[in-house]
């Protein structure tokens, strides 16, 4: 296990990359929002996360997982609507996890938390049209891969990114049936989902991240080998 | 007396809402609005958790809410007011309040009575 300087740094790393990233895509996810939903995501999850960042300072002394749920609640406080509940409520609660330090193992158990209290909080399915479409299959995908698998974090990780964008492009051609979009009914068909959308982003950025502390060379498209096997 | 907050999307329909249930409960129920977000349209668990912890006397608090957010902030806001015995009542809100407000001024009542006459409303009729 890294020393916790060495995780700190990471985590604080990852809250930078994740804020930047949500900051360059603010007018994307706000545009995939206006189509069917109040087009604030963007804005919002660039806000909250933002301000987790400049939290810096105050992070400096803390453990990893208080500075996991610290973030956690400056999202619930800075977010709003269903997305302060949804991503911050669900990382304070699986903050938790990472009580013990981030390892392997706490990071599993990290993943199955935040995806477990997002479906209670929000009560959505796979196939609702919502986050859930991408968290389901990439926390599924990454504990598989690194307890069934034993296949090395890096590559459970860069298996899961590719899991959770296959299921940002479900989202588009199925009807809501949480959230805001699920009062269009069928006018929300054919619509990307904004809350996939930014948890794909976000997981994009942790892989970044992943990449540098673990110093590997991981081979992003899972997915085109997948079909590659497929074929054969 | 078991205090009442009413959570919606808007301020001014908290409030209006808030104002009507007052009139049900004869001026003495304890009834706290706690709409909108930010002086927009949203709801905000920062300023719902308030509204609990100023319409708690000891006795719990029961949430009226409107939709989606609301009731997710609510349930963040109930789990971060650590010291209130607070629930949210699943009926519509403006019915509910006022049958909770009723209900709040009974010398009986407790969390769960005010809760079981809010969720009573989802069976009205407007026409018969």
């Amino acid at each position: 296990m890294a020393d916790v300087d060495t995780q700190r740094e990471a985590v604080l790393d990852a809250l930078d990359n994740v804020a930047e990233r949500l900051t360059a895509e603010k007018s994307y996810l706000t545009d995939l929002d206006s189509a069917i939903g109040d087009a604030d995501h963007g804005s919002n999850m660039q806000r909250g996360f933002s301000k987790a960042a400049e939290k810096r300072d105050e992070f400096a002394d803390m453990d990893p997982d208080d500075i996991v749920k610290t973030i956690g609640t400056t999202l619930i406080s800075n977010v709003g609507g269903a997305s302060g509940p949804l991503y911050g409520g669900s990382i304070m609660f699986a903050s938790q996890e990472l009580d013990g330090g981030i390892t392997v193992e706490t990071s599993v158990a990290f993943a199955e938390a935040y995806l477990d209290k997002v479906k209670d909080r929000g009560g959505a399915q796979v196939g609702s049209k919502t986050m859930v479409d991408a968290l389901v299959p990439a926390v599924h995908t990454y504990k598989k891969s690194i307890e069934q698998d034993d296949l090395p974090p890096l590559e459970a990780l860069a298996k899961a990114v590719d899991a959770a964008e296959r299921g940002v492009q479900f989202t588009t051609p199925i009807k809501a049936l949480k959230g805001r979009a699920s009062f269009l009914d069928w006018r929300s068909v054919g619509h990307q989902d904004p809350g996939a959308t930014s948890t794909l982003f976000i997981m994009e950025e942790l892989l970044a991240t992943a990449e540098e502390y673990l110093d590997g060379d991981v081979e992003r498209d899972a997915r085109a080998a997948d079909a590659v096997r497929r074929d054969e | 007396m078991i205090g009442l907050v009413v959570v919606s999307h808007s301020a001014k329909a908290a409030e209006g809402i808030a104002d009507v249930a007052a009139q049900m409960g004869g001026g003495s129920a304890r009834i706290v609005p706690a709409g909108g977000e930010d002086g927009g349209i949203g709801t905000s668990p920062d300023t719902i958790r308030e509204a609990i912890e100023e319409a708690d006397d000891g006795d719990g608090v029961v949430v009226l809410v409107d939709l989606g957010s609301a009731v997710m902030n609510t349930e963040l806001a109930i789990e971060m007011a650590t010291d209130v015995n607070a629930s949210i009542a699943d009926a519509p809100i403006l019915e509910g309040t006022l049958n909770a407000a009723v209900e709040t001024t009974s010398k009986k009542a407790t969390l769960q009575s005010v809760v079981e006459r809010a969720e009573e409303a989802r069976e009205y009729r407007k026409l018969n």
